[in-house]
């Protein structure tokens, strides 16, 4: 539709481009910031002039560089990585969806993705990067262009993932994520499928208590964990010992545990946390599938429940995608509830972090911690990646079908 | 669906928001009047020095934990309203409003009140700021060209999927030391400015920060809204001649009305629970909040032991806040709700 008054004066248009450049630059600023200073030396790092945060001249006299060839290299390399998943992601997840299981094409389809870009990333490119440096470095006008410019270094991060331990945290948080994930949506479904379709009254106030509950700050929640996780071995103790349901409970652990310090109760904890948001978020989802799919399969004779399984389940995974995408969020990014209920052994990244902080904070250490930020970091920007089409359509479902 | 059928469907839901949130504050409640004190015994201990002679020998009464199993006792005692005292600390306000006290000045040393004053700031100064930063945003991306709009919209999302903590320690790690915005404000104002000296700086970061993390969230909402904007009222907006900003005012924000209120109800919950970015930026000397104290009181203290009593009586007056903040939207929800039903 074109009506000139629509079309904006050349001024305005001017105005608001500038705004959009601004707030681009502002909304990336800090985590592209935070990326180069990871891969200099704390003197380049901490100095006050840019230049030398961005090309790193101590860096490269002390440690190395990299060339204008390996520059060029991970440019292209970065947009193949953006553009591969965009063009043909959705094929791909088509490929693998095994027995016509869309999600678990999508989930394999970023698993491969993740280990292909690891797999090309750490060793197919370095060889081939330093073969053509070599050619280049040789030929006479575009010699210059092979030497190392601008300094770089991955010492921080060896530091971080090998020499103090990172990867078992990291193994730490992705499993409490996981299970968060799973457990969450295998109730939430259920819960929300069932308030989409419901009719009485208790339906609305099971939302509204949940509506509540989601406002509840989650130290709240924790005092009221605590003590009962601390002295939990106590308290199960007679479960154990009673006749009948005792031996039962005897196989899965010899003594009533202590669940302070315990992954699979905090993946509990945090599902319950994250479960008035995952019930609302799907019963807006599910409100948007049409009721004659359920209906239909109901006149044919399927139970309310046979009618959820075959008809529903196997449309309902773009709803259920969008927000697993915001219980992983959750889980990933949770400081108050894992730092307070999980033990020094199953400590999770993000709490690990403030770790590196109060550690004698030399220079180096500094660094090291913004190293271990920007791997925190780093799978949700692949995440983002992957999933800004979910992501933006879940943002939105709360507010349109609310 | 019939009402047993929906029963069936939520209840393993139902059984965990029972089990972890409701059960939870029930025992919350219970444990805000009570404290749990490790019982100490009176014990003489006869310690002995070697001496010429004769030994020295000195006798002390010492107080020391009653052990049991290795553990020390504890004991719990109901002291109804008394944690609420400690942490309220009423006397101290009184002390304060009565002629010689300090007024403000002294009540903001007392951790419940500084913290509350802090939240409230926090949650109602930021509110206003995100939806207007969200709705210029959304303003200038419709007008934008549309090869433009995503990665316009990636880049937009990076502050809003980002760890919180770890977003405030990246804007932190900007100001640290010499960082390059520092060095920037010294270059723009010609003075030291050092960001995280005084109180009243970090406050502004803490509340830039925010603003900065949340704006994606409400730039995508009222975005997906503008695209559902009526074409034809704005077309006869514009035959009745009205201008840009006229068909924006009767027009526009009217249609983006509700979801303001949805973005506002969101940001409310959570702005009042911030927490990640007083750990983010170690504020916590300067400013605290209400989920920040609970934290703290929850965290063993030199000797081990958590002070759980008063935590759960922060905790209450932290959750009777939440909903007396909540009350005037659920009402109106609730309103909606009964004249569509």
């Amino acid at each position: 539709m074109t009506v000139r008054a629509f079309r904006l004066s050349p001024g305005l248009k001017v105005a608001s481009g500038l705004f959009l450049v601004v707030w681009s630059v502002i909304a990336a600023f800090p985590l592209v910031w935070t990326a180069l200073m990871s891969f200099r030396l704390p003197l380049d790092a901490l100095s006050s002039d840019p230049m030398a945060v961005i090309l790193g001249p101590v860096t490269l006299a002390r440690a190395g560089g990299v060339s204008v060839v390996d520059l060029v290299a991970v440019a292209v390399a970065a947009i193949a990585a953006w553009w591969l998943p965009a063009r043909h992601g959705a094929a791909g997840a088509r490929l693998l969806a095994v027995g016509g299981m869309e999600p678990l094409g999508w989930v394999l389809a970023a698993l491969l993705y993740a280990v292909a870009l690891g797999i090309v990333g750490l060793l197919v490119l370095p060889p081939l990067v330093g073969l053509v440096e070599t050619i280049v470095g040789v030929l006479p006008l575009v010699g210059g262009l092979a030497p190392p410019v601008v300094g770089f270094t991955g010492e921080h991060y060896e530091a971080v993932w090998i020499a103090r331990g990172f990867h078992k945290e990291f193994v730490n948080s992705i499993t409490l994520t996981v299970g968060v994930v799973v457990v969450s949506l295998s109730v939430g479904t259920l819960a929300g499928y069932g308030l989409a379709r419901a009719r009485t009254p208790i339906a609305f106030w099971i939302l509204v208590t949940a509506l509540i509950f989601r406002a509840l700050p989650h130290s709240v929640l924790v005092a009221g964990y605590l003590p009962p996780f601390l002295n939990s071995h106590e308290i199960l103790q007679p479960l154990w010992e009673m006749p009948v349901l005792g031996p039962v409970l005897g196989l899965f652990s010899d003594t009533a545990p202590t669940l302070y310090g315990q992954p699979w109760a905090v993946v509990l904890v945090l599902v319950a946390i994250n479960q008035p948001f995952t019930i609302w978020m799907l019963r807006s989802f599910f409100l948007s599938v049409p009721t004659e799919l359920d209906e239909a399969a109901r006149v044919d004779g399927c139970s309310q429940f046979g009618a959820f399984w075959r008809v529903i389940v196997p449309v309902m995974w773009p709803g259920v995608i969008t927000t697993g995408l915001f219980s992983f969020l959750l889980a990933y990014n949770d400081y108050l509830v894992t730092s307070l209920l999980l033990d020094q052994a199953n400590k999770t990244m993000v709490p690990a972090i403030s770790q590196f902080l109060g550690s004698d904070n030399t220079t180096t250490d500094q660094i090291q911690a913004v190293a271990a930020a920007v791997s925190v970091t780093a799978p949700l920007f692949l995440l983002v990646m992957v999933f800004q089409r979910q992501i933006v359509s879940g943002l939105t479902l709360g507010a349109v079908k609310g | 669906m019939k009402t047993r059928t929906l029963l069936w469907f939520v209840a393993p839901s139902v059984a965990l928001m029972l089990v972890f949130i409701a059960l939870p504050l029930a025992s919350v409640f219970w444990q805000s009047f009570f404290v749990t004190r490790t019982l100490f015994q009176e014990v003489t201990v006869e310690s002995c020095q070697p001496g010429f002679l004769t030994q020295t020998c000195t006798t002390e009464l010492r107080s020391q934990p009653i052990l049991r199993d290795g553990k020390p006792v504890t004991e719990r005692v109901f002291v109804g309203w008394e944690n609420y005292r400690l942490v309220m600390r009423p006397d101290a306000l009184v002390a304060a409003f009565s002629p010689g006290g300090g007024g403000w000045a002294d009540v903001r040393q007392i951790d419940f009140w500084r913290a509350l004053r802090f939240t409230l700031t926090f949650t109602l100064v930021t509110l206003p700021l995100v939806i207007g930063l969200g709705l210029v945003i959304a303003l200038a991306l419709n007008t934008a060209i549309a090869s433009l709009r995503g990665p316009i919209i990636f880049v937009s999302l990076l502050p809003f999927i980002i760890t919180p903590v770890v977003g405030a320690l990246s804007i932190r790690w900007l100001f640290i030391g010499d960082g390059i915005l520092t060095a920037a404000l010294r270059w723009l104002t010609g003075e030291n400015v050092i960001m995280f000296a005084q109180g009243w700086t970090i406050e502004v970061l803490l509340l830039t920060y925010r603003v900065w993390h949340v704006a994606p969230f409400a730039f995508i909402v009222f975005y997906a809204a503008l695209q559902t904007v009526n074409q034809d009222t704005l077309e006869s907006a514009v035959v009745d001649g009205a201008s840009r900003f006229e068909r924006l005012r009767y027009v526009i924000l009217p249609h983006l009305a509700p979801f303001m209120v949805f973005v506002a109800l969101i940001h409310l919950m959570d702005a009042y629970r911030v927490f990640d970015e007083i750990v983010g930026f170690s504020a916590q000397a300067h400013h605290i909040s209400l989920q920040w104290l609970t934290y703290s009181l929850l965290m063993p203290d030199g000797s081990g032991s958590r002070a759980i009593g008063r935590a759960s009586a922060s905790s209450m007056l932290t959750m009777i806040g939440i909903v007396a903040l909540l009350i005037p939207l659920l009402v109106r929800t609730w309103r909606d709700h009964h004249q569509k039903g």
